[in-house]
């Protein structure tokens, strides 16, 4: 997963790039063309953006950039990873010199995720 | 109970390693308070009145001797606050008027949802602490915070006359699926699962975010009835049935859509309209055909990759196969004679000790294996918060479990433990323990067996103190002869709207409400958990204006008179409980008896 700063992110105007409010639903989208979405986090405790990333990614096999914006923390770096972002903007002021250890914290998890979409016990069978 | 493979115990380290990092980034600043506050909840760590409050998950309440041991060791060791913290803590509950029991320390305390809580823990200790439990497989995960909580079950699970289904299995696989479930860790409120799978629902399922009754069809498949939308608060409401009959291979797939559609839909605006049960309310059909729809996209697009295979059910069944206890299989030749000699000895023994007769009665409940019982150790005494035990007490109930019960305790959501796996002939025996550390009241089910949160003495959302009223109605009603002529009463007392006391499902329901900073009480009457003699589940409905601290003990003992002097016979000798004589002739006499018991004068006094 990329973790960029909030200067290094650059809103788009280009029919290419999503910005979407975490109250859409991503399935009402038409995403010709579309290459790069970015999910917001008013909060970083309003959790709709996990469910619009994972039906984008997983339901509906957006295989463009999906882009963490708002209030975006590294101890909900792993959620996002899972649920099929791949670029987070880090909220301006937050340190990140911690977020590689909690990317690297679980050896594995319970769930299958937007992106490894196997459970363990589906991988064992 | 299930056994943690090495991915399990691994996961609850990884844990503990994650808070002690978060701690330490919070001491340091590089967390901020509001960014902290929702990582420590997660893990079970709230801030209180006074000091940090820590609770432990015990999925589905089941527990082990080891871990009991290790909750005393913390209660010992940890739950101490600093001599000045606990002098202030107590200087300032004195001033409240009425009773004001001593604050006490190191002790744990079963809750209404099956966890164990700590009061006193500094905050600096908490990485050691999880650190600890760790070595038990125990954690905080999900105990608290707006996501996917312990699971709850019939406290008889497994053991129960009456079961259809284990429900164990499917909510140790619950536990793993929720279990820092990636998309479901920041909804809009909590969510609280609750599973049965006997006929008697014993686990309230009815006043769950999602219950769940596993049953088998007609062709003897395993299933589940699946209800969405219950719960307290504010405005309590039951679930509703969304799903007569899930085959038992979808029941992760399913939750899926029921709590992907709340944490899209649910309201995030309000606090106290944010529980999916308003969702329900509000969006009604509109919510369930939105379930309906993600469930068949999961199933037919995303491929279902949650569906259980038969394998990894069996895995997890394995875990929970019966303990070996040396005693004649039922095929055996030598089994009846077994059991006639055990129930002769034990008569013989309750014929010579009344006492003893009367826990066989109230404290004993049978098991499907006849040899067996299942036997409550009773943590409602006086002296005592409900459900508080010291250091030593936990201890000693952790020996009892080795020693009587295969190892394995369950803390039921009436605050007690229960050992599921007693053999016949060894109950005198564990009576006598059991006596003699102070849990054998033979009151289980009765008047004083009551469900009380911490209220005021301890919460930092509590309107009302709780643990004095409780307190006020065990000294009152301290005789057993009294009690047990009063019958079986759900008698459910909560210092503040969280419900966390249930009083919305209790026969008497006790609410703490603040007006002008003084303590009143509301009294509700006529609820229901969902259990048969209570019916299906409901709130109690309030009598009137709130009573005084003072009142309320008056309050209770007019409303059980009135009771005494209504109830018939119901045949067979027996005479209707309190709640059967409240539906048949109705609230009004008893509403009637309790306005006649305000003393007002007596609060301007005290």
């Amino acid at each position: 997963m990329k973790i960029i700063t909030a200067q290094e992110h650059q809103a788009v105007e280009s029919p290419a790039v999503l910005s979407l409010a975490n109250d859409v639903d991503p399935r009402t989208l038409d995403l010709n063309g579309v290459t790069r979405i970015d999910l917001h986090f008013p909060a970083f405790t309003d959790g709709r953006a996990y469910s619009q990333a994972f039906l984008l990614r997983r339901r509906l096999r957006f295989a463009g950039e999906l882009r963490a914006t708002g209030d975006v923390l590294i101890d909900q770096l792993v959620q996002m990873r899972r649920t099929g972002f791949d670029v987070a903007v880090l909220k301006d002021g937050v340190d990140a010199s911690a977020a590689q250890r909690q990317l690297d914290r679980y050896a594995g998890f319970y769930q299958g995720s937007a992106v490894d979409t196997q459970p363990p016990f589906a991988k064992a069978a | 109970m299930y056994q943690y493979t090495e991915f399990d115990k691994a996961f609850v380290r990884a844990r503990a390693a994650e808070f002690r990092d978060q701690l330490g980034r919070w001491q340091t600043g590089q967390l901020t308070e509001d960014q902290f506050r929702p990582l420590r909840l997660q893990n079970g760590w709230y801030v209180q009145r006074y000091a940090p409050m820590l609770r432990v998950a015990v999925p589905y309440g089941e527990i082990n001797a080891a871990q009991i041991k290790v909750l005393a060791r913390i209660a010992r060791d940890y739950d101490t606050p600093d001599a000045a913290l606990l002098a202030e803590a107590q200087a300032t509950q004195d001033k409240i008027a009425g009773l004001a029991p001593k604050l006490t320390t190191n002790y744990g305390h079963f809750t209404t949802r099956q966890n164990v809580q700590f009061n006193w823990i500094p905050l600096d200790k908490s990485a050691d602490v999880m650190d600890l439990l760790a070595t038990v497989n125990m954690h905080g995960i999900q105990t608290s915070g707006n996501c996917i909580r312990n699971t709850t079950t019939d406290e008889l699970a497994g053991v129960a006359v009456d079961e259809v289904v284990d429900p164990r299995p499917y909510a140790e696989l619950i536990r793993q699926w929720s279990t820092l479930h990636p998309e479901f860790a920041h909804l809009p409120r909590k969510f609280k699962i609750a599973i049965t799978g006997a006929i008697e629902d014993r686990a309230a399922i009815g006043w769950h975010d999602v219950g769940l009754q596993v049953l088998k069809n007609d062709a003897g498949e395993v299933g589940f009835k699946v209800l969405v939308g219950g719960g307290m608060g504010r405005t309590p409401v039951n679930g509703v049935v969304i799903r007569e009959f899930l085959p038992w291979q979808d029941i992760m797939n399913y939750l899926e859509a029921v709590v992907r559609v709340y944490n899209r839909w649910g309201r995030r605006d309000n606090k106290y309209k944010a529980r999916i049960k308003i969702l329900v309310k509000a969006e009604g059909q509109r919510y369930f055909d939105e379930v309906e729809t993600e469930f068949r996209e999961i199933l037919e697009r995303d491929g279902a990759p949650h569906t259980l295979p038969q394998a990894e059910l069996d895995r997890v069944k394995a875990g929970f196969v019966d303990p070996a206890l040396n005693l004649p299989e039922s095929t055996d030749p030598n089994f009846n004679a077994w059991l006639a000699q055990a129930e002769a000895a034990i008569g013989i023994e309750a014929a010579k000790t009344p006492a003893f007769a009367r826990w066989l009665a109230r404290n004993v409940r049978p098991h499907r294996n006849p040899l067996l019982r299942a036997v409550s150790l009773s943590f409602k005494r006086p002296g005592y918060a409900p459900g508080d035990a010291t250091a030593d007490q936990l201890d000693a109930a952790a020996a009892l479990v080795e020693k009587y019960s295969a190892g394995e305790a369950r803390v039921s959501h009436t605050q007690n433990l229960l050992l599921p796996w007693v053999r016949l002939d060894q109950l005198h025996a564990l009576w006598l323990e059991a006596k003699a550390l102070g849990v054998a009241q033979p009151n289980i089910g009765l008047l004083t067996d009551m469900i009380a949160c911490p209220g005021g003495d301890y919460c930092a959302l509590a309107n009302a103190r709780s643990i004095p009223t409780a307190s006020a109605i065990t000294e009152r009603y301290q005789d057993l002869d009294e009690l047990e002529d009063l019958g079986h009463i759900d008698f459910h007392i909560s210092g503040c709207i969280n419900s966390c006391g249930h009083h919305h499902s209790g026969h008497i329901g006790i609410l703490g409400v603040d007006k002008d900073g003084k303590e009143w009480y509301q009294v509700t009457l006529g609820g229901s958990d969902g259990k048969d003699l209570s019916g299906a589940a409901t709130p109690g409905k309030v009598v009137g204006p709130s009573f005084s601290s003072f009142e309320v003990p008056d309050v209770i003992e007019a409303i059980l008179d009135t009771y005494k002097q209504l109830r018939v016979n119901t045949g067979n000798g027996k005479q209707e409980a309190f709640i059967e004589t409240l539906r048949r002739v109705g609230h009004d006499p008893f509403k009637a008896a309790a306005h006649a018991a305000r003393h007002p004068a007596e609060e301007q006094t005290a």
